[in-house]
């Protein structure tokens, strides 16, 4: 099956760092990749050079098998949903005001709202969060608004960037449990960006091993524990080599 | 080399500066021509306008009040104090109203702006923005840049006017002046150019205050510290633009 978002020898370098040198992934329509690697290996820039957020050097994002140009990439966003790190929700805006940004223009607000109010039950929060102020909302929450906000368009495509970062393990094991049900629902491909093994196990089909910019491991969750790559290895069983 | 290296560093100081500048022009252009939402630019009406009003009134009011004395007691020394009215109007509408006016947005508007802006820059929600497919200088500078160029303007009329008053309070009230008299001598050597000269100089202002504000909250570093130091930034540009343009402006409108 050709892949729905795929990237090529991405490069991307700040003054004399290189951060991504070369970085080729490939994600399959209905897929659940997890990339991980030790903070600052290049996840988040990744993520940027892909969402256009950052120019790359050199290298290619491809999206449907062409080219993501700055002429398709509304189109590349229409279909697109995102978590955050920090879930990211605009503070001037409440709950539900957040989870419809995009349908409030095209639906209007009572439409879009009732839209809000649905998605916040999928991921369980109920009508009583939506008129709230993010300020309001615990990390836990906060993470599931995020999570509703990214799912409400029904997008094709979802990024998870540290989904469990900041969150206890009984509330990370439930944002898991919904992003694995989500995607499992929806038939949307998934990256997310981690290093929580919980979570790479949870929701991940395929795992890639990002380290000093490059893809140093790429395989199915099932077969990430018998590699023998010194990177993944390490990085599973958290072992410090100085 | 050691000939050439101030050279060469002068020169990657004014390439940087050169770049700079280019940088904010592109970004002055796109805030300046693009559509704005119109939710957003009502509640900025709202921040920029309607609640600086108490600041820049009561900032007006004792201004007016302390030119009157200034003027009245020099005006004395060669029996023209009586043209103190005159000179507190003009005063108020040409120059220290849209200057002090500016000013007092700057402090309170600049700083709100890019603290606000350079947050949602380090908690991530102008990504977020742009995952929506939402243009964030649509939604976050066109607005602001606008209801600042207005609602300045209406500030400085709005100011002007108190601080004609807080003169006439002191005129009648401490200097002998007859409120009639008072009035007359306002309105008798004031001229529409000095009004309008003003509210233009307000609108220059607010232009500068929104964009300094946007411009050094969009270009915020990372954390607590970068967020404070976006906020000094765009409060000491703000207030040198603001001196520096009532300068030019100045010259071009009365030389």
């Amino acid at each position: 099956m050709s892949p729905v978002l795929e990237t090529r020898a991405l490069t991307k370098s700040f003054g004399a760092q290189t951060v991504l040198a070369g970085v080729d992934l490939a994600v399959a329509p209905g897929e659940s990749l997890v990339v991980i690697g030790q903070s600052g290996t290049g996840k988040s820039v990744l993520l940027k050079c892909i969402l256009g957020l950052e120019t790359p050097d050199a290298g290619q994002v491809l999206w449907q098998g062409a080219a993501l140009t700055a002429a398709r990439r509304p189109a590349f966003l229409d279909g697109f949903g995102m978590l955050f790190q920090g879930a990211a929700l605009f503070d001037s805006l409440t709950v539900w005001q957040n989870v419809a940004f995009r349908l409030r223009a095209r639906l209007g607000d009572r439409k879009a709202r009732a839209v809000a109010l649905e998605k916040l039950a999928r991921v369980g929060l109920g009508p009583e969060v939506a008129d709230l102020h993010p300020a309001a909302l615990s990390g836990g929450m906060a993470k599931r608004a995020g999570l509703a906000r990214a799912i409400a368009t029904d997008p094709k495509v979802i990024f998870f960037d540290e989904p469990t970062t900041g969150l206890d393990p009984i509330r990370a094991a439930r944002i898991n449990a919904l992003i694995r049900d989500i995607v499992t629902e929806t038939g949307a491909s998934a990256i997310t960006i981690t290093h929580d093994m919980t979570t790479v196990r949870c929701v991940g089909d395929r795992v890639a091993m990002l380290a000093g910019g490059r893809v140093w491991w790429q395989g199915d969750v099932s077969a990430m524990d018998a590699a023998t790559e010194p990177h993944l290895h390490d990085f599973i069983r958290g072992i410090w080599r100085p | 080399m050691i000939l050439t290296a101030p050279v060469s560093g002068l020169g990657r100081v004014v390439l940087a500066a050169l770049r700079g500048t280019g940088r904010m022009a592109i970004f002055a252009a796109r805030g300046l021509f693009a559509m704005p939402d119109p939710r957003e630019f009502l509640r900025q009406m709202v921040q920029i306008g309607w609640l600086s009003l108490p600041v820049v009134g009561l900032t007006a009011l004792f201004t007016g009040a302390a030119l009157a004395l200034q003027m009245y007691s020099g005006g004395e020394r060669f029996a023209a104090g009586d043209v103190m009215p005159a000179v507190v109007a003009i005063g108020m509408a040409r120059e220290l109203g849209p200057v002090l006016g500016g000013l007092m947005v700057a402090a309170r508007v600049a700083s709100s702006i890019a603290a606000e802006i350079g947050t949602m820059r380090v908690t991530e929600q102008i990504d977020a923005l742009v995952t929506l497919s939402a243009d964030p200088i649509r939604h976050l500078v066109t607005p602001r840049i606008w209801a600042a160029i207005l609602a300045v303007p209406m500030l400085v009329g709005v100011g002007d006017v108190i601080g004609i008053m807080g003169g006439w309070i002191v005129g009648t009230q401490s200097l002998g002046f007859t409120s009639a008299a008072y009035i007359n001598g306002s309105w008798s050597f004031l001229e529409s150019w000095d009004v309008i000269s003003g509210l233009l100089k307000g609108a220059v202002f607010g232009l500068i205050v929104a964009l300094s504000g946007c411009w050094f909250g969009m270009n915020a570093g990372r954390g607590a510290a970068g967020v404070g130091r976006a906020t000094k930034y765009a409060v000491v540009a703000a207030a040198v633009g603001i001196f520096a343009a009532n300068f030019i402006l100045t010259g071009i409108f009365f030389a």
